[in-house]
């Protein structure tokens, strides 16, 4: 029993002051026919010794390939320091900071994470996190259509340029509230949402809230000035869905739009991942979510405030808890309770260790990577850029060859050569998302173009879609 | 002092970013960001010491007992996390090919057909990120499953008074009527009202068992024959799975779909908020509803299988399909207890606290059920000594802190006044017990003699008792460079 301290004279003992004879007899009033035997599908236990070796040897068949996949999860330089200390056991191991005298660390920590989601997103308050950024735009649409009563439109606009996996996460999470999500199609030339094309859907529904990517699925920058004064022309929300890096060279959501009482964009939220995470085959992520302070109260999640104790010294403690689920049942803004506090520790100790210079230059590392390899992949005949507008750090590029055929014949060579558009869209078929972090080097990039050249070339003479010599 | 008071503009971890900056000036001035962004500007070894000592401002399951009711609060062991973090593990992009995730997607098939065996469910989906996220998928899948037998008519989940606040909420977010059931004055849920509350309008009912005020619901198979005879499904909080592991299944009892609370019952950690992971379970009929992304073997491989191939799914919760870190961290866990450490999970959980609580009613504390065994918790109420003493159970539970003891959950669940709800989990020893009902009985007596004392709790902490009222009041809700406050 890898984990239970008794010995038998504590077992005797404690049976003795309950008064009963064996641990069984305690579980008495558990209907007699309910109970089971073994449990035949589950293998014995193992010691830590096995288990290490088991692992190791799984955690070595998955490989390291090389990555040039981004698509809302990107591999950055994470400090040693971050998961060094977000692992104690203090932090690791503690619960949701309930005893606020008892988790001054978490709080004063997040306090100092919604510091830092505020200046990044030039909004007011920010909420201690979600679980991704998927379910984040979810709440943020949820908390959009509750704010914005008086539009009395249960509709929401979603650019089609916006993550194929938010777009069916939304879709999942409010359209069981009668909440109806519509696409706006994006520029074939450019690659952007076009504002001319959104009033063609306004019809007699209006929208409660527009939804502005910034930058889009597709790594171009969105116009977000004209789409934010767009969607407050409607009466709509403005909700930005934004990679928190790109915060450190584009213009933030609060300062979105013309100057004026309305300026920024009403909501903010987005995958913090890039802050700290590793790629992890997809989680455990966090989602952020910050707004403008008259919408706090609708805001969902947990929101830590800071006060005075009764000796009148400062102090971290969960307020405006009158919001959520343990409170408010029912009538809570949403379900959450458990989020993804452990990755917020992460995030703000990465946060701090980059400071305002260094997410600086990680992000123009990141746009100057993409930029020097999408220029090199386009060396190869039959490979060009799709979209003419600038982007911030992905591209899609035009393929020669079907692309999930490529993406094979390259991961055969471990590399991961992006992501496949065909499949979520079939207009832009064939068509490739590639991304190159900060950490990518000259050499991994010069690496796949070879590869990807001789991959297409063993194809052309082969004149067959399977996997080539090289 | 916070980080970003102690920047100085200038001074950064130079070793943590590129050690050049990049040309971007092709990034059109208009998109460019305008407000300046200020973020802190620490050296590393500033960083370092501030979030170090922050961490030494908490308590945790590493450092104090922590028995705080309903979550489970046993310990995580170290192995789960380092194995986790296996480079090939930590650095696997979700868009790879699942040929470069074979070692994650068999560690999740077995993590999947273990948590099949040990709940008695059909079939189960990892995705959900938490239980809420559980609970908001399993009321889901009653509804996707009323809709495709065009039952349109069901429109009410029903919620036992003592469940705990996420699954009325999950419910509501679902689109459905949340409607309260009684509990009755044993414990278990009052079935008259229950039998007069269903009908053609029910969805289903949402129960955790053992439930909330630390019980087994002995009436559990009246329960299910009542809601299943009226059309309605039963939905299992697993949040207390603890207490039955190995011993009784969900899926036995007649529940038709389950969410379990790995960061609970598999010992992954709270890190302070989450993350956790919450795994939804089904019967037969509600498997071609579940979240999707799903792995399944096929011959040697496993892989994913997503929305096109399901197309009944409620489709995707997050982005990437799940917290699968965390689920790694479970599967260690479980392969590490193996058939037997399971049941030993449940036995010595309920062993703790039957012994907790019977010491503490020797000692003269009320258990709310005192006729009743307890599972894997049980609750005090201090209903008499708020009444004689003044003390009430929230200074009991800020007083603990001064004794070095979390403090157990207060006020929750709301049916029982001043209650506390304690867990001890099957990791502590008999001596920590003894020292916890130690400390209460001291506390008490603190409570005749000096009960300001009490009162005013904490006072070895960080900070003295908070004022919520004004933090709620006059919102600073984040640092300013220039105005600080919002
Ligand atoms: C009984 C019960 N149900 C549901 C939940 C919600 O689970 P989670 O916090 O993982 O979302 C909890 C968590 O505290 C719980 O105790």
């Amino acid at each position: 029993m890898p984990f239970v301290p008794h010995t038998d004279e504590d077992v005797a003992a404690m049976l003795g002051a309950i008064g009963v004879a064996t641990i069984d007899d305690l579980f008495d009033e558990i209907p007699r026919e309910l109970r089971i035997g073994e449990l035949a599908a589950i293998p014995a236990g193992m010691a830590e010794m096995d288990i290490t070796r088991l692992m190791q040897a799984r955690a070595r068949a998955d490989g390291q390939p090389l990555c040039f996949i981004g698509a809302g999860a990107y591999d950055h330089h994470i400090p040693a320091a971050v998961w060094q200390i977000a692992s104690r056991g203090e932090f690791y191991s503690a619960y949701t900071p309930y005893q606020a005298e008892a988790s001054q660390g978490t709080l004063q920590l997040l306090y100092e994470f919604q510091s830092m989601m505020t200046a990044l997103t030039a909004l007011d308050v920010s909420n201690a996190s979600l679980y991704d950024g998927a379910s984040a735009l979810a709440e943020a649409v949820l908390m959009a259509v509750r704010a914005n009563r008086k539009t009395k439109s249960n509709r929401v606009l979603v650019p089609r340029a916006l993550h194929p996996a938010y777009r069916r996460v939304l879709r999942g999470i409010v359209e069981s509230q009668g909440i109806e999500v519509i696409e706006a199609p994006f520029d074939r030339q450019g690659g952007q949402t076009p504002a001319a094309a959104l009033d063609a859907l306004v019809g007699d529904g209006g929208f409660a809230a527009i939804v502005i990517n910034q930058p889009n699925f597709f790594g171009i920058i969105e116009e977000v000035d004209v789409l934010t004064d767009w969607a407050h022309a409607q009466g709509a929300l403005a909700i930005a869905v934004v990679n928190p890096i790109a915060m450190a060279l584009l213009k933030a959501p609060g300062e979105w739009g013309a100057v004026g009482p309305e300026r920024g964009a009403d909501i903010a939220c987005g995958e913090a991942q890039p802050l700290g995470m590793p790629l992890s085959s997809g989680g455990p992520y966090a989602g952020f979510l910050c707004c403008k302070k008259d919408l706090v109260r609708q805001m969902p999640g947990r929101i830590v405030g800071r006060t005075l104790d009764l000796e009148g010294k400062p102090g971290f403690t969960l307020t405006l808890q009158a919001r959520e689920q343990h409170i408010r049942r029912g009538k809570a803004t949403s379900n959450i309770c458990t989020n993804q506090g452990l990755l917020v520790t992460a995030a703000t100790i990465h946060l701090a260790l980059l400071g305002t210079a260094g997410l600086e230059r990680v992000a123009a590392a990141c746009h100057a990577n993409t930029r020097r390899l999408a220029a090199l992949l386009c060396e190869i005949p039959g490979v060009e850029p799709r979209f003419d507008r600038p982007m911030f750090h992905e591209q899609v590029l035009r393929l020669p060859a079907p692309t999930a055929d490529l993406l094979r014949a390259l991961a055969a060579h471990g590399v991961l050569g992006g992501f496949d558009l065909g499949p979520d869209y079939p207009d832009l078929d064939p068509a490739l998302l590639v991304c190159a972090t900060e950490l990518r080097t000259e050499e991994e990039m010069q690496r796949y173009v070879t590869t990807l050249a001789r991959v297409i070339a063993a194809r052309t003479q082969a004149k067959c879609p399977v996997e080539p010599k090289i | 002092m916070l980080i970003q008071e102690q920047s100085r503009p200038g001074r950064r971890a130079v070793a943590q970013a590129p050690l050049y900056s990049a040309e971007v000036s092709d990034i059109p001035a208009g998109a460019r960001r305008l407000v300046p962004l200020v973020l802190p500007e620490v050296s590393e070894l500033q960083a370092v010491r501030h979030y170090t000592r922050l961490s030494q401002k908490n308590f945790s399951i590493d450092t104090h007992f922590y028995p705080l009711g309903s979550c489970t609060m046993k310990y995580n062991p170290r192995a789960c996390n380092t194995l986790a973090m296996l480079p090939g593990l930590l650095a696997r992009h979700p868009a790879a090919p699942d040929s470069h995730g074979q070692g994650l997607l068999a560690c999740l098939f077995e993590l999947q057909e273990m948590l099949k065996e040990v709940t008695g469910m059909h079939a189960v989906s990892l995705a959900p990120s938490a239980g809420a996220q559980g609970e908001f998928a399993g009321v889901a899948m009653i509804r996707a499953y009323h809709r495709a037998r065009n039952d349109s008519a069901r429109t009410e989940i029903l919620v036992p008074d003592a469940a705990h606040g996420t699954n009325p909420a999950s419910a509501v977010m679902c689109g459905f009527v949340a409607r309260e059931i009684p509990t009755g004055p044993n414990g278990d849920v009052d079935i008259a009202a229950l039998r007069e509350a269903v009908g053609p309008q029910t969805a289903g009912i949402m129960l955790t068992n053992p439930s909330t005020v630390g019980v087994f619901d002995r009436s559990i198979q009246e329960i299910a024959g009542i809601v299943h005879a009226a059309g309605g499904l039963l939905y299992y909080d697993g949040a207390n799975l603890n207490a039955i592991l190995g011993k009784v299944r969900p899926g036995d009892m007649g529940f038709d779909v389950i969410h379990m609370n790995l960061h609970k019952t598999f010992s992954t950690p709270h890190g302070g908020g989450g993350p956790g992971a919450g795994p939804v379970g089904v019967s037969k009929r509600l498997e071609p509803f579940l979240p999707v992304p799903l792995v399944v073997q096929s011959g040697d491989d496993y892989r994913w299988v997503s929305e096109r191939e399901r197309p009944q799914s409620i489709g995707r919760l997050t982005a990437f399909g799940g917290n699968m870190g965390i689920l790694l961290r479970a599967y260690v866990y479980a392969r590490m207890l193996g058939r037997e450490g399971m049941k030993r999970v449940s036995e010595f959980s309920t062993l703790n606290a039957n012994y907790l609580m019977t010491r503490l009613k020797a000692a003269g504390f009320d258990a709310a059920y005192p006729q009743r065994r307890a599972s894997h918790e049980f609750i005090i109420t201090m209903k008499r000594e708020a009444r004689d003493l003044g003390v009430n159970a929230m200074d009991f539970a800020k007083r603990l802190l001064d004794y070095g003891f979390h403090a157990p959950t207060t006020y929750f669940p709301l049916l029982v006044p001043e209650c506390l709800l304690i867990e001890p989990t099957e990791t502590e020893t008999k001596e920590e017990l003894d020292d916890f009902v130690a400390a209460l009985v001291a506390i008490r007596e603190e409570a005749r003699t000096n009960p300001d004392l009490v009162k005013g709790a904490p006072h070895t902490m960080p900070v003295r008792r908070l004022d919520d009222v004004r933090a709620a009041r006059q919102l600073d809700l984040a640092w300013r460079p220039s105005a600080n406050c919002t």
